[in-house]
């Protein structure tokens, strides 16, 4: 429609239309609002001309009725805007199970991105369209934020931590994919595509290069390779906890205390393993930081969690 | 007018530039501050510039990357720091309060001078930084951009902001006191001009807010100098943490620079309605409700980082429930024109301007107090439209209708009427042209903080660019004509308005003590007809 | 004498207070004013320091074993009976004693110095045992980065801390100076007393600072 001065973005995704829906109760309410004030102090302003010097206005000095009003009407709309959005932020924050996977690492000034089955892109994600792709992401340096406008999502890759963000992709074609996070330099270099194609396309395309083998195998790899599996082992008196079926379970702490065996926790104990020792075992396990990437904690913690 | 000629006042009582730099006068104190927030705003007006000439085209074509990014950096740093927090509590709250309170002084004269002087020092650090390099964190600061990686004058310039801080702690705590001791006999709380209460909210979020950021960059300072690792993942720090720190003051911080203009424009739409104000209490106390609400809502910043999400639904709860004293004010303000004598003088056209110009900045913003629309639009031009919607056409269009308002009192001169009508005129038209494409932009998708960008934003690009050259041109004008008028305008009564407070009721400008007998205050804010006093 | 009250009445008020009294409120509700914006300032630290804590409970407990907590105690002792010195000192100026305040304001300036004196000591004693955080942070363990996060904010907190003190000191020195000229009367002393405030709030901050860095995780 407008080919020349496009002055809105394309709905791709199936989380597009929920948070356009959104936006335009919003800017039907604020238009309404401002058109109300605007109307107002216009009338007032002209019916209310000072005609004559001297002339001064009527004491009029308030009304509780008015004051109550305009302050619950107000109000009652805010609640509606937020029980919405907030009804969207939690469905963007609950990705669907069957979820396709694919672990992004920011870096200054470029996206890394590996999908489960091992292929690797970078500045460029391929996902089928219909059906729901969960991102995990990091950084290996600054706070970095990835942003696909067509799909209305958005997340920060903060250094230190796992986030998220899922969408399913409603059409294939090209979007953008900025950094919408300010880190240095090139950060308006940052920009990339995701790439929708059909589902078959997609197969192919995943099938296309011999890629090294899946994400979780390479995983598997690197726990051997670092000597994990030496302590790590299925079955009972090892030197550490078998990592068979721990993720996303509750873990009993020396300390008493108990914590989930989420990425982040799988993380810490891989970086900084006396943090948080599980209960019945010593604090024997040296740090793996500086010997593993951020792609390789991806890696392994993809492994640990596949085998659960 | 002879005798007004001739007459002492605080402007002709002494002479040379030591009467100045040593004086313990607030009201040439707050010219001293009108001298030095004008010229980082000229500053920071040129980065302005700058910045909108390169986003003409989607190359990054004008200048390189690292210059753009010290360029929007140092824009937000001088604007935010320098001009807006300063502007109007340091100007014109430091010229009006103890005027408006029937004071002869602010409490701590010397303090009050000594708060311009550490403006001073903190903005030669900028200064020194933005001369010898510049500096490119944008002026967020996000660790461990700002901490590890960025190779600029991070260390000056933090150390300016933090200086600066104690300026505006000093000065709120001068007015804190002020307002609380010092008020004339009869000047009951309820009876202050709103202006007045305005600058008691802005006061205790400077009080209360300041020394968190301080605290926060020393933090980041330390850091980067001696990698302590508070802020740094890597050595078991969170930089999520800075940014809880730093939004806890620098959220609060938007209610310092639209606070005091909130209480500017009750003044103005009061004068130039000849009529009290609708609602008195509710416009007195919603400014104390916005100072409270806005310490709680400081991460609304982040709901892109992961946050949890019971968390980020009570931040957006409580960031809805800050614009309900907001729209009491804006339903106030309109309802104080019905039945009134309304005239269109600068300043009122000016007041009438930050009232539509605040109303879309503030709806705006329940945009992106929404969760579900923030994520999209977080981080976008959306939000760069959103808050120069609050920043510039709130707070600097209440500054302008504050300077024309009280130019008469402060330089004892009329400005040009036809002139500074063109000029306001100008500005909203041009602000708008700058300011709303932005916010298509913003929700098209194009990221804030971009030196190149796709083509297919280069339209709006190019409308806000142009409508940023007109801004510019609006805005020279009255530094022209307010420059002309200090020398040939013509000499102002002491109530050229004809407008109640008690600032109307001393001699224009006023003698150094301010009154020449304590006022007795014996009515309610605004009431109109004004009793003509005689004075000189 | 006449001296004397010539330089009281002179501080009677300053031109743009109605009477001493209402500059007298006005300082002490500045000084208090003054006071919240600190513990704003110590908040932030305060806030950094908990959520690490929580964060890295068994590392903090780890570091906090290097702080010497005799001391620590020993300081404790020392800035508690400061903070009666100094209430005496405040307590005599309202009377007027003028010789006991000088002695009460002499023996404060003299366990402010004590204080920072074993201050240092302790902060020479980390120098060489390695734990300044930094290139020369000596910690090696599978959590050296977490205990080095305790030792920054431990340097940052008690460091500002002391800095405090150390304006604090300077302060007293002046007050000791004003009170040798016989500046405080029974009629005018508000200095003193508004320092007495602040003397009392850095006591409190340290009383905060003790049990968190030293005594926390020792049973």
């Amino acid at each position: 429609m407008f080919s020349s001065l496009p002055l809105f973005p394309e709905q791709a995704s199936t989380m597009a239309g929920r948070v356009d829906a959104l936006f335009f109760f919003l800017v039907g309410v604020s238009s309404l609002f401002s058109v109300l004030i605007a109307v107002l102090l216009v009338t007032f302003a002209m019916r209310y001309r000072r005609k004559h010097s001297d002339d001064v206005g009527e004491a009029v000095h308030g009304s509780l009725v008015l004051e109550i009003g305009w302050s619950i009407i107000p109000f009652a709309l805010a609640m509606i805007m937020f029980a919405w959005g907030a009804k969207i932020y939690v469905a963007m924050a609950s990705p669907p199970a069957d979820a396709l996977q694919v672990n992004v690492v920011g870096r200054q000034w470029m996206w890394k991105l590996q999908h489960m089955e091992g292929r690797r892109e970078i500045n460029e994600l391929h996902v089928p369209r219909g059906r729901p792709v969960k991102l995990n992401l990091t950084s290996e340096d600054v706070i970095h934020s990835f942003y696909v406008p067509a799909f209305r999502v958005k997340a920060d890759a903060i250094p230190g931590r796992y986030t998220s963000l899922w969408f399913e992709a409603t059409k294939p074609g090209r979007y953008h994919l900025f950094c919408a996070e300010y880190c240095g330099t090139q950060h308006s270099g940052m920009i990339g595509s995701v790439i929708v194609m059909e589902p078959d396309d997609y197969q192919a395309w995943l099938g296309g290069s011999a890629p090294g083998g899946s994400v979780a195998s390479t995983g598997a790899q690197l726990f051997t390779q670092l000597g994990c599996a030496t302590c790590h082992q299925k079955g009972d008196g090892q030197r550490g906890p078998s990592l068979v079926g721990v993720f996303g379970k509750s873990v009993q702490l020396k300390t008493g205390e108990s914590v989930v065996a989420d990425e982040g926790y799988l993380r810490e104990s891989i970086l900084n393993p006396q943090a948080k020792v599980v209960a019945g075992f010593e604090p024997v396990m040296p740090t793996f930081k500086g010997l593993v990437s951020e792609e390789g904690l991806m890696q392994l913690i993809t492994f640990i969690k596949e085998q659960g | 007018m002879q005798a007004q000629e001739s007459r002492t006042n605080y402007l002709n009582a002494n002479y040379g530039i030591r009467s100045w730099l040593l004086t313990v006068d607030h009201k040439r104190i707050g010219l001293l501050y009108l001298g030095s927030v004008t010229f980082f705003f000229i500053i920071g007006g040129l980065f302005a510039g700058a910045i909108r000439l390169e986003l003409l085209t989607p190359a990054g074509d004008l200048v390189e990357s690292d210059t753009y990014n010290k360029l929007f950096t140092m824009h937000g740093i001088i604007m935010v720091f320098f001009f807006l927090i300063p502007s109007i509590p340091s100007v014109l709250g430091n010229f009006l309060i103890p005027i408006m309170i029937g004071a002869r002084d602010l409490a701590f004269p010397r303090l009050n001078l000594l708060s311009w002087y550490i403006y001073l020092v903190g903005s030669s650090f900028t200064l020194y930084a933005m001369v010898t390099g510049g500096v490119d964190t944008g002026w967020t600061f996000y660790t461990p951009f700002s901490t590890s990686m960025s190779n600029t004058n991070v260390i000056p310039t933090a150390l300016g902001i933090f200086i600066n801080g104690f300026s505006s702690i000093l000065t709120g705590l001068n007015f804190i006191v002020t307002i609380h001791r010092m008020r004339a006999p009869g000047l009951t709380w309820f009876r202050l001009p709103l202006f007045v209460w305005a600058h008691y909210a802005t006061s205790l979020i400077m009080v209360l807010g300041t020394p968190v950021l301080a605290i926060t960059i020393i933090m980041v300072g330390l850091e980067r100098g001696f990698h302590l690792g508070i802020f740094d993942p890597a050595l078991g720090g969170d930089p999520l943490l800075f940014q809880h720190l730093f939004w806890f003051y620098s959220h609060p911080a938007v209610y310092i620079m639209i606070l005091p203009s909130m209480g500017v424009i009750s003044e103005v739409i009061t004068c130039f309605s000849r009529k009290r104000i609708f609602g008195y209490e509710f416009v007195a106390i919603s400014s104390l409700a916005i100072a409270a609400l806005g310490f709680l809502v400081w991460a609304h910043h982040m709901f892109v980082t992961g946050m949890s999400v019971y968390a980020a639904m009570i931040f957006s709860f409580l960031s809805f429930a800050v614009a309900i004293p907001s729209a009491v004010k804006v339903f106030n303000w309109t309802a104080t024109l019905f039945k009134g004598s309304v005239s269109f003088e600068a300043p009122m056209i000016y007041a009438l301007g930050f009232i539509g110009l605040f109303t879309i900045g503030g709806l705006t913003g329940l945009f992106l107090s929404s969760l579900g629309v923030d994520v999209h639009v977080t981080d976008t031009y959306f939000v760069v439209a959103h808050f120069h919607y609050i920043m510039v056409g709130g707070a600097i269009m209440g500054y302008m209708a504050g300077l024309h308002f009280w130019w008469p009192k402060i330089s004892g001169r009329l400005y040009p009427e036809v002139w500074a009508r063109i000029a306001a005129v100008i500005i909203f038209l041009g602000f708008n042209l700058t300011f709303f494409p932005q916010f298509v932009l913003g929700y098209m998708g194009m990221p804030r903080r971009y030196h190149a960008y796709p083509d297919e934003f280069q339209v709006l690009n190019v409308m806000s660019t142009a409508g940023a050259s007109i801004l510019g041109v609006g805005y020279l004008l009255p530094l022209i004509y307010f420059a002309w008028s200090m020398r040939y305008g013509p000499i102002a009564s002491s109530n050229p308005w004809r407008a109640a407070g008690l600032e109307w009721q001393t001699p224009s400008p006023p003698p150094t003590e301010n009154f020449e007998v304590t006022p007795i205050v014996t009515q309610e804010a605004y009431t109109y007809p004004v009793q003509e006093v005689t004075v000189g | 004498m006449a001296n004397a009250i010539a330089t009281a009445h002179e501080h009677a008020h300053q031109h743009q207070f109605d009477d001493a009294e209402q500059q007298h409120s006005a300082s002490s509700l500045g000084m208090w004013i003054f006071l919240a914006q600190e513990i704003m300032f110590f908040g932030g630290l305060f806030l950094a320091y908990l959520a690490y804590r929580t964060a890295y409970p068994h590392a903090f407990v780890t570091a906090s074993h290097h702080l010497d907590v005799q001391l620590g105690t020993i300081n404790t002792a020392v800035l508690i009976t400061s903070s009666l010195t100094m209430a005496l000192a405040v307590h005599s100026a309202q009377l007027g004693k003028q010789r006991l305040l000088l002695v009460f304001l002499v023996a404060t300036l003299v366990l402010g110095g004590i204080f920072l004196g074993i201050k240092s000591v302790e902060y020479s004693h980390k120098f060489h045992e390695g734990l300044i955080p930094g290139p020369f942070f000596s910690v090696v363990s599978g959590d050296s980065g977490q205990q080095q996060l305790f030792f920054s904010l431990y340097f940052a907190m008690t460091g500002m801390h002391a800095l405090h003190m150390i304006i604090g000191f300077v302060a007293i020195l002046f007050l000791i100076v004003y009170t040798l000229r016989g500046k405080y009367t029974a009629a005018y002393n508000t200095p003193v007393e508004l320092f007495g405030l602040y003397w009392h709030f850095v006591d409190i901050v340290w009383i905060f600072l003790f049990p968190l860095l030293y005594l926390f995780g020792r049973h």
